[in-house]
Order: C-alpha cells, then sequence, then structure tokens
C-alpha cells in the first residue's frame, strides 16, 4: 500500500476533525476522498501530507510514517492544497525556480524544471507575469506544477477544482488524467461527486472523521440497492397491460416508461424480454439504470438518524431513498 | 551536502525570495525608506527642539529616530509573518523536504538586510542635517551594532506576534500599541523634562536604554538623568535586547512548530 491509513484520530479543542479513519491505497491508482464540507477531508490530506500530527493512529506514506520520518515522506510527496500555495509576488518562474531550490534540485536544474514545468502546464507565455495577476485556472495549474517539481510517488490534491469555472475544472481534470498513466499515486479530495466518478479508481466517502463507505463507484452504487430496469414502449396504449406482467413497476406516460427494481440485472432483463415478448409487446427502449452516486452520497451522509455504515442499507432511510430515486428517474 | 549546509542554502533562497520581493515593489521600499526621513525631518524642523536637551538639536534627535526606526521594524515583520500564513504559501514550505527553520531564518536575514539599508539612508540625511558622531569609528560601529541588536529583538518580537495574530488585520491593533510605546522613550525628549512617573516609565523603556547608549558612542548629547537606568544604558542597552530575545524567540520558534499541532 501506497497509503496506509489505520484508526488516525485528530481534534481541534474539543471538535474532532478525524475519528478513526482508515484508508488504503495501492500504487499507481487513484483514491478519491469524497465527503461534504466539515467531514475531516482537508484534515486527512494535511495529516496525510505531515502538516499535522494525528493524536493517535497510524499514517505511512510511500513506504514512511508521517509522524516519525515527516523528512522522507517529504521528499517523497507532492500537494495542492486548498488554496494556492503560492508566492503571489513573484512571477511564476521565479516561484518554481524558487521552490525547486528548496526541493535541493541545484540552481541550474530548478532553473531548467521551472521552464519545462511551465512549458508543460501551458504557462510559458506568462511565466514572467506576478501571480497575483493570474486567473484562478492559471493559478491552480502553476500550484500542481509546483506539486510536481520532483516527479512524486505520491501526490494529494485537496478540492482541485473548487471554485474553478468549468474550463478552469477541464484543464485541472486533464492534467491529473495525463499524470496517472505515468504511475504516480493520487489522493484528491472532492464535494463533487461528478469529479470523483470522472477521476477516481475507488472511492472513500467519508462523513464525520470517518469512512463511511470504500470502494468502486460501482461497489457504491450497489449498497444503496437495487438496479434497476426501466422499459420504454413503442404503443403508449399497452402501457397497463404491460404493467400487470412485471413486479411492482413505476409506471409513467410520457414517454410509456415502467421501472421496477431487481435483485439480479441479468434475470431482471431476462424476465422483462420474455414477460413482453409473450404478451407481444413491443419496447422502444430497454436499459438497466444503476442508482447515481448522488443518491449514495445522500443514502450514506444525510440520513435523519445520522451516516449509515457500509452494508447497511435498508430501513425506514433507505425506502425514503427509493422514493427519491423514483422522482429522479422519471424526470429523466 | 551536510545538514547544517542545507539550513544555510535554503535560508539563503528564503532570503532571497524577500529581496525578489523588494524588485517588485520599488515604491513600497523606497516609501519605507523615506518614511523615518520625513519623521526625522517633522520633528527636526516642525515640532522643534526637545525639551530638556543641551546642545544642537539635530544631535539629539537623530539617534532617537534611529532607535525608533529599529523599533518600528517589528510592524513590518510582524505584516510579513501574517501575510505570509494567509496565503498558504507556508504549507508549501512545510511540506517541502527543506529545513523548516530556514522560513524564519530567511524572514530575519531579509529583515535585518531592510533594516541595515534603512539605518544607512537615516543617518546619511542625518549627516546630511548637520548630525556627526564625534567618537571613534569603533565606537560609532559598536553604536550601529547595538541598534541592530534591538532591532533583531524586535524582529523576533514581531514573528511571534505575527503568528499569533494570523490575520493581517489583527496588525493594525498591534500598530497602535507601538507607537505610544516607541513614543514613551527618550527618542524626542528628555524624561527630565516629563512628569516624575512618566519619566520612571520612559527611562526603562528599552528604547531609551540604547538611545542612551548609542548617544554616548558617538559622542552626542544625552537626555541626562541621574536614575540607574540612566547610569547603566550599556548595560541595559545589550540586556534587554537579549531579554526579549530570551523570551520571544523560544516563543516564536515553539509557534511555528505548533503549526503541526
Amino acid at each position: 500500500m501506497t497509503i496506509f491509513v489505520e484508526g488516525v484520530h485528530k481534534r481541534y479543542g474539543n471538535k474532532p476533525a478525524l475519528a478513526g479513519l482508515d484508508l488504503e491505497v495501492p500504487s499507481g491508482t487513484v483514491q478519491a476522498v469524497l465527503g461534504p464540507n466539515g467531514a475531516g477531508k482537508t484534515t486527512a490530506v494535511r495529516v496525510m501530507s505531515t502538516l499535522l500530527r494525528p493524536d493517535a493512529g497510524t499514517v505511512r506514506v510511500a513506504g514512511h510514517d508521517a509522524r516519525t520520518d515527516a523528512a522522507a515522506v517529504r521528499s517523497r510527496i507532492g500537494l495542492l492544497g486548498q488554496h494556492a500555495a503560492l508566492d503571489e509576488e513573484l512571477d511564476g518562474r521565479q516561484n518554481l525556480e524558487m521552490f525547486g531550490r528548496l526541493y535541493h534540485l541545484g540552481a541550474r536544474r530548478a532553473g531548467q524544471r521551472a521552464d519545462e514545468l511551465l512549458d508543460r502546464f501551458g504557462l510559458a507565455d506568462t511565466g514572467r507575469k506576478p501571480v497575483k495577476q493570474y486567473s484562478g485556472g492559471m493559478r491552480r495549474r502553476l500550484d500542481l506544477a509546483a506539486s510536481l517539481i520532483t516527479d512524486p510517488e505520491v501526490l494529494f490534491l485537496d478540492e482541485p477544482t473548487t471554485g474553478l469555472d468549468p474550463r478552469g475544472r477541464a484543464e485541472v481534470w486533464g492534467a491529473v488524467r495525463s499524470l496517472v498513466g505515468g504511475g504516480t499515486t493520487v489522493l484528491l479530495t472532492t464535494q463533487y461527486l461528478e469529479e470523483a466518478d470522472q477521476l477516481a479508481d475507488r472511492i472513500a466517502l467519508v462523513d464525520g472523521g470517518r469512512v463511511a463507505a470504500e470502494g468502486t463507484a460501482d461497489e457504491l452504487k450497489s449498497l444503496v440497492g437495487a438496479d434497476r430496469i426501466v422499459v420504454v414502449l413503442r404503443d403508449p396504449d399497452r402501457l397497463a397491460e404491460a404493467a400487470a406482467l412485471l413486479p411492482d413497476p413505476v409506471v409513467t406516460t410520457d414517454p410509456p416508461t415502467l421501472g421496477f427494481p431487481v435483485r439480479d440485472r441479468m434475470e431482471g432483463l431476462a424476465l422483462t424480454l420474455r414477460a413482453l415478448e409473450g404478451a407481444g409487446i413491443e419496447a422502444a427502449d430497454l436499459a438497466v439504470r444503476r442508482p447515481t452516486l448522488d443518491e449514495v452520497f445522500l443514502h450514506l451522509t444525510d440520513g435523519p438518524d445520522g451516516p449509515h455504515g457500509p452494508g447497511g442499507p435498508g430501513g425506514s432511510g433507505g425506502a425514503a431513498r427509493a422514493g427519491r430515486a423514483d422522482r429522479t428517474e422519471v424526470s429523466a | 551536502m551536510s545538514a547544517a549546509a542545507w539550513v544555510v542554502s535554503d535560508s539563503w533562497t528564503m532570503t532571497r525570495r524577500e529581496l525578489a520581493h523588494w524588485a517588485r515593489q520599488p515604491v513600497q521600499v523606497v516609501v519605507g525608506l523615506v518614511f523615518p526621513v520625513m519623521m526625522l525631518l517633522m520633528f527636526g524642523f516642525l515640532v522643534g527642539g526637545g525639551r530638556g536637551v543641551d546642545g544642537e538639536y539635530v544631535e539629539f534627535l537623530v539617534p532617537g529616530m534611529l532607535v525608533l526606526t529599529m523599533a518600528f521594524g517589528l510592524e513590518s515583520t510582524m505584516t510579513a509573518v501574517t501575510q505570509d500564513l494567509g496565503k498558504g504559501v507556508i504549507d508549501r514550505f512545510r511540506a517541502m523536504p527543506m529545513s523548516s527553520s530556514a522560513v524564519l531564518v530567511g524572514r530575519s536575514a531579509a529583515d535585518m538586510l531592510q533594516s541595515a539599508v534603512g539605518l544607512a539612508v537615516l543617518a546619511g540625511v542625518g549627516l546630511l542635517l548637520g548630525w556627526r558622531w564625534h567618537g571613534s569609528a569603533g565606537a560609532a560601529l559598536t553604536a550601529f551594532a547595538l541598534l541592530l541588536l534591538l532591532r533583531f529583538a524586535m524582529l523576533w518580537i514581531g514573528i511571534y506576534l505575527g503568528m499569533v495574530a494570523g490575520r493581517p488585520e489583527l496588525v493594525q491593533a498591534v500598530q497602535i500599541l507601538v507607537w505610544p510605546v516607541g513614543f514613551l522613550s527618550n527618542a524626542f525628549a528628555s524624561p527630565a523634562s516629563m512628569p516624575g512617573w512618566l519619566g520612571a516609565v520612559v527611562e526603562w523603556n528599552p528604547m531609551s536604554a540604547t538611545a542612551t547608549a548609542v548617544r554616548d558612542l558617538f559622542g552626542n548629547p544625552a537626555a541626562a538623568s541621574s536614575s540607574w537606568a540612566f547610569d547603566h544604558a550599556g548595560l541595559l542597552a545589550v540586556g534587554w535586547p537579549l531579554l526579549l530575545l530570551a523570551v520571544f524567540f523560544p516563543l516564536a520558534a515553539g509557534r511555528f512548530r505548533g503549526l503541526s499541532r
């Protein structure tokens, strides 16, 4: 495991920020840490990047203990914090060169590296402008470039696209994707489900300072419960007839659609096809729809009786969520 | 390179960063240098002669202004520290494998350099106005060393207060306090001319000790007094800054390490 976090606690005064955080990230993968504001995402990144000492627990990054061997960790990580960690008064090149020197590249190499990175992040033309004149997206790219001066083994990105316009977001996403090809292990925090879905191999849902659920996007979606089969009929007049053949469907008329949950998607598809074919009802469209990450997110973090643990869907909370899912589907 | 060599190298990189800031903001640098000169001219010519001072007022005033400039350096240090902390760039430094003390060492080296330049400019204007040192060159250099020692103590108070304040807005509150403390010294007037209780406060102000010691070394007229503090001004001019350093250097260093708490 390139990142190994176990039982980490951290409190600020009386307020717990992390309450037993566990996380394992294999080498060369992208791990998203997803959660609402105040869930402990930033604290987690600060602990993993040696900026904060945990009160308890184990944090190992790139094979070194973040508490006892912070220097070794620091020389193997890059950090993109929530706020641009740049010197606003200096220009882009001066920033990169300064950080390069502080990474002990030597004066000449630091200068070369600064030029390479400016080039790579499309900042070569603006490298001589003070950072305070940069746009948000440019600043973020320069910040990211600064995190990559030493080609780190592990890259921490704390809400890398918060506050960026769609174009800036696309720029950062592109940069992150190009890194992953190079074998860098990336841990990114985000409030955006789409971002986690787009960039990450695995997603940890964090709430109240601990991981509420962890897995691939698909695994998390299946936590909320069943896949749904959605059938659109060619002939609206046969809607009632079709509804009688299928188990407990939600019916909408425009377009003529039937939707119902299934435990096994293949079985559900086969059942639907057989039933419709037997009655001679023609389908215009047939799809299996998985719950969206939004539904997972709400289900696990926003429950009326607090967050549910992994594998704990169901009960009254689960029923309420299913109702919400139906509404989403009808409008879609 | 050894660890110690990296501390020096990293500190130099951090100092260069400050020098690059000056190159980016020449106007601000000039204003910073001109301000004490304007104060000197204002007190020398507008406000007029100090009370209870024998001899040429400019001979008395210039050392006082040199001391005051060192003391007010606290504000610029504090402002720079809060700005750095507010901008997150410190986080990047702290997450890098650089020597962590370099952040503070670089800050102090740059501020000391700036103060040395400030001293030279103010002393130069003083010379133009007729101020002279009458003792040996060695004595004059000792006087400048005492001034920079005071500045060094103020520097670490500034670093500590900057980290405690955390926000640039709170710097203003300290500025409001620094001025009366600066003026409650013998920089402009002799404590002998003040009410007894106020005179006593002024006598024991660390800035008064440095001013008296420096005037003595320059051979300039003194804010004469018969107090113990006046008689031992040389001792106090060394002792006060060392005492302040003994308190605020560990506080500042501890506060910096405490950023990871």
